[in-house]
This record gives C-alpha cells, sequence and structure tokens, in this order.
C-alpha cells in the first residue's frame, strides 16, 4: 500500500512518539505529554493504542488485538485490519505468535515473554483525576510523591460498600515512586503487570504516553487491614473448564440462565484444541 | 529543676516570628511592613475592616500567596524560603488552616470521615480501622454524631461543615492554626456554639493561632492579642482588652465604637 507512510503515521510523527515512549521507559509510571494526532477512528476507540503500536511497528513484525480479552470484537477486528491494510503486518490471534500485542481492558493470560511488547489504549491516564480536578494540581502532587488521596478513595469505597469495590483500573504504585493508572484492566490483571514484557500506554485524547519497563515492581494500593485482592467471578469457563482465568459472566438464555466463561478467547480455545 | 526551666525558656521562644511582610497588588498595597510574634499557646487576633488587608496576610502566612517581601520564620526557617514538599508538608502536619468558606476547606464529594482521615493518610496512615476510629473521635471532639461519619459534608449544615472543617486540620495535632473568619455567614447561636468549641481545642491542644475576623465580639472571647489592620498597616496591637477597652489609635476607638450594643 503506497498512499500511507508504512504504518499511517509520517516519520516525524513516529520519532516523536518514540521520544515519548523512551522517556515512559526511563521514568516508569510518569505521565509523558506528546503531540497525539488525529486518527482516523474517534477517542475512545483507542486512538493512543494505536499511535503506540504505529511508532513500535516493523514490518517484520505479527500483531495481535484485543478488546476486553477478545479477539473478534468490532474494536480488534478494525484495528487489525487497520495495520494489516497501512503496514502490511502479518496478524494473529495467538499471544504466542505475536510480537506486539495492542490491547483494550485486559492482559492475556498466556504468559508474555521478553520478545513481546504490549500496548494499551487508556481513556483517562490520571489516577488522581476524579479527585482533584486540576490538572497544575494533580502534576504537583506527582512531582512531590503527594499520594494521600489516593488512599481517600480507597476508604471511601471501604466506608460505603465494606470492602475496596474499585475492580478495574487499580491504583498502582510503580518502582515505588509513581502511582498510576494501569487503564481499565480488572484488578485481577494488576499483579501479572509485573512482566517480562515491555508495557507501554497511551491515551490519545488526553496526549499521554507512560510505560512499565520488564520486570518493574508495581504494588498496587491497599490498607494493612483491608489488603489487596485479585478477585475474579467464582465459577469456571463453561467451554474449556478454567478456574484460573479471568472470566466474563454471560446471559445465555431469555429465562436469565448465566453462565461463565473466560474472558481470553484465544486461551480458551487453545485450551480446548 | 533544669527541666522547669528550660520549659520556661521554650515558652520564651515565639513559635511563630513575622517580620516585614509586605504585599501589594500592582500599585495597591495589600499588606505593609507587618510584623509579630507568636508565641506558643496564644491565640493572636487580627481585624479590620474589610479591605484592610487582613485576608492578605493570612494568605502569606500560608503560602497561598506570595509574598514580595519579609520573613515568616517558624521554629527557626523562614517559611517563605523552604522548598515547596517543605512547605507542603509542614501544612498538612504542623500548620492548619481553616477557611471561611467550609466548602473551600472541605471535599464535598468525599464522606466526613474521609475529610478527616485525608491529612492521616497523606502522612503515611494505611490501616482503614485506625483511620476511621480517629476520625469518629474527632468527629465526636467537635460534636458531630459520629453515626454521621459516612455523610458527605454536603448533607450538613453550615455550623456543621465549619466544624468538619476544623476537625480535617487539627486530626494532625498541628501546632499552629490559621483561621479566616471562621465564623463568618454562621447564625448568633451557631456561631457562639462553635466559638465555645473553639476556645476549649485551643485551651486543651495549647493551639497557637491567628485568627482574622471583623468581629471584634470573636476577638474579645477567643484572642489574647489583638492587632488592628487598615490600609494594609497594623495601626496598632496589644492585649486584646487593651485595646479594646483603652483603644489609642483614632481608628481602633472608631472600630470599637462601631460594634452594635447588645
Amino acid at each position: 500500500m503506497s498512499d500511507y507512510n508504512f504504518a499511517y503515521l509520517d516519520e516525524p510523527t513516529k520519532k516523536m512518539i518514540r521520544r515519548a515512549i523512551l522517556k515512559g521507559l526511563a521514568v516508569p509510571g510518569y505521565q509523558v505529554p506528546f503531540a497525539s494526532r488525529e486518527m482516523p477512528m474517534p477517542y475512545g476507540w483507542g486512538t493512543g493504542g494505536v499511535q503506540v503500536t504505529a511508532a513500535c511497528l516493523t514490518p517484520e513484525d505479527t500483531l495481535k488485538v484485543i478488546d476486553q480479552g477478545s479477539d473478534d470484537t468490532t474494536n480488534a477486528v478494525s484495528i487489525r485490519s487497520f495495520f494489516a491494510k497501512v503496514a502490511g503486518v502479518a496478524t494473529t490471534t495467538r499471544t504466542a505468535e505475536a510480537s506486539v500485542i495492542q490491547t483494550r481492558h485486559r492482559i492475556p493470560e498466556t504468559p508474555l515473554r521478553s520478545d513481546q511488547v504490549l500496548v494499551y489504549q487508556v481513556p483517562i491516564p490520571e489516577p488522581l483525576r476524579f479527585l482533584e480536578p486540576r490538572e497544575t494540581e494533580t502534576r504537583r502532587m506527582h512531582a512531590l510523591e503527594e499520594y494521600g488521596l489516593m488512599h481517600v478513595k480507597l476508604y471511601e469505597d471501604i466506608a460505603r460498600h465494606g470492602a475496596i469495590a474499585t475492580s478495574y483500573a487499580y491504583p498502582a504504585l510503580v518502582n515505588g515512586r509513581h502511582v498510576f493508572d494501569p487503564s481499565p484492566i480488572p484488578r485481577f490483571d494488576n499483579p501479572r503487570l509485573e512482566s517480562p514484557a515491555i508495557q507501554l500506554f497511551g491515551a490519545g485524547r488526553e496526549q499521554r504516553i507512560y510505560a512499565l519497563p520488564p520486570f518493574t515492581s508495581v504494588q498496587s494500593l491497599d490498607f494493612d487491614d483491608h489488603p489487596f485482592e485479585a478477585s475474579k467471578a467464582d465459577g469456571a469457563c463453561a467451554l474449556c473448564g478454567a478456574t484460573h482465568t479471568y472470566l466474563d459472566e454471560i446471559v445465555a438464555d431469555d429465562q436469565g440462565t448465566r453462565r461463565f466463561q473466560c474472558s481470553d478467547t484465544d486461551y480458551c480455545m487453545e485450551r480446548r484444541a | 529543676m533544669n527541666v522547669v526551666n528550660t520549659a520556661l525558656v521554650l515558652e520564651d521562644t515565639p513559635l511563630l516570628s513575622v517580620s516585614g511582610l509586605t504585599r501589594s497588588y500592582g500599585a495597591r498595597i495589600g499588606c505593609k511592613d507587618v510584623v509579630f510574634d507568636l508565641y506558643p499557646g496564644e491565640v493572636m487576633g487580627i481585624v479590620g475592616e474589610s479591605g484592610s488587608g487582613k485576608s492578605t496576610l493570612l494568605s502569606c502566612l500560608a503560602g497561598h500567596l506570595e509574598t514580595d517581601a519579609g520573613q515568616v520564620v517558624y521554629q527557626g526557617q523562614d517559611v517563605l524560603t523552604l522548598p515547596e514538599p517543605a512547605r507542603r508538608r509542614l501544612m498538612r502536619t504542623d500548620w492548619a488552616f481553616v477557611h471561611q468558606h467550609a466548602r473551600d476547606g472541605l471535599r464535598m464529594n468525599v464522606s466526613a470521615g474521609g475529610n478527616v482521615g485525608e491529612r492521616l493518610m497523606a502522612g503515611g496512615a494505611r490501616h482503614y480501622g485506625n483511620i476511621r476510629k480517629t476520625a469518629e473521635d474527632w468527629l465526636e471532639r467537635v460534636e458531630i454524631d459520629p453515626g454521621r461519619i459516612d455523610d458527605r459534608p454536603s448533607a450538613f449544615s453550615g455550623g456543621m461543615q465549619q466544624r468538619l472543617q476544623i476537625a480535617r486540620g487539627l486530626v494532625t495535632g498541628p501546632k499552629l492554626v490559621l483561621m479566616d473568619e471562621p465564623t463568618g455567614g454562621l447564625d448568633v447561636s451557631v456561631q457562639a456554639r462553635l466559638l465555645d468549641l473553639l476556645r476549649g481545642l485551643v485551651r486543651r491542644m495549647g493551639l497557637s493561632v491567628v485568627i482574622v475576623t471583623h468581629d471584634i465580639g470573636v476577638v474579645r472571647l477567643l484572642a489574647d492579642r489583638l492587632m488592628v489592620m487598615r490600609h494594609g498597616q497594623v495601626v496598632e496591637q496589644g492585649l486584646t482588652d487593651r485595646v479594646l477597652d483603652d483603644p489609642q489609635h483614632a481608628y481602633t476607638q472608631l472600630l470599637v465604637n462601631s460594634v452594635l450594643p447588645t
């Protein structure tokens, strides 16, 4: 496809994004501002992730795109075909075969390797945003490591619901320094953020990129008497029988019968194969 | 014997020593050359009409406003030249600020318990049960029913919000409290109750307080010493009773005489 530069973005833009990525890797968890471009998809559909992916891709890469763990939802399919078209890279649904994985809301169940890059789509990168609306103030709080407010949020959870009710986008302390928002992954995935793979986070509308280098410590925030718990639905996958994976609850018929199913479709299929 | 002597000596050193504090808004003067010492356990009242620079002075002390010149020495350190992290740490541990409008000092979308607990959590408290117990204890101390610990301040009356704001500030056991018209906008009976509470807390905790108000009655009840400001300058200062009963400066005389007889 010669009408587009490789991977849609022009080279200076990719260079700018790569600089932001490198800075993000150098300061784990720090939100690096970048000049987010208009992409041929609406905000909220992964414009940040797409730009990061575009800046990372090489012609030899194999791309996998997942949305809520699934390879065949609209978002995943359209982004995959987007890159197949504008970069001509190979695509796959198999986690083990992919070199770059763009994801929304999940970390693949198959353990990642050091030669893989996981790119997250991030709607709101600022974990303090709903507690402190002023950007000037949140930046200062990050700079001065004033994270007491984060615990106020967890306190409110326990006061209102009896337990920490935040079940996704669960805030965590990265490398003992920056509190970050791991994007809306379930808190089940939080312990798996400590991974051999490079993890990059792109927020298109908010114009922020941040990163987790391999094996960076990620400590989910909690209270001494209410420790963090990587919770999941109590059940087994109706298809593969797995009890150790993150499960989606699905209404199966008009009588309201419910069943559970692995949210990672590729992992589930592999288990059944 | 030695111990007693040391204690006495310590009481003699001011907790807060302000000198030459100046702040102007362009050509207009906010406050000019303000000088005063505040001793441990002392309550200093600042009175004056609207626009006399009282609030400017207080904001400068609290670091909400940049100062043009002067020093604010707290325990041997100039607070104005302190690096920001240290200054902010000081503000949320050793100092407390009570705003005139409780909604400026509270987080309105966070429960009463969360509001009181915030300074504790900012200081590293990570035990939910203990934080909650301290919050309950403090609500009781400021005469709020501990059963309302999970209510948001928006569900509280004006007087309760103000008391909650005080609890939120005092929970870390600060040494110095800056108050900006804490009774402003409250009705008379609520004011009286709040003043009663404040007086009790100040005495029991041995707080040093700088309280800004335009209400002569408030300073007469609370303040040990009084400073009268006009056009950004201090025109008179001295013991509260002395200043109010025997005002020397023409403006103070006017101010004292303007109080409606009760």
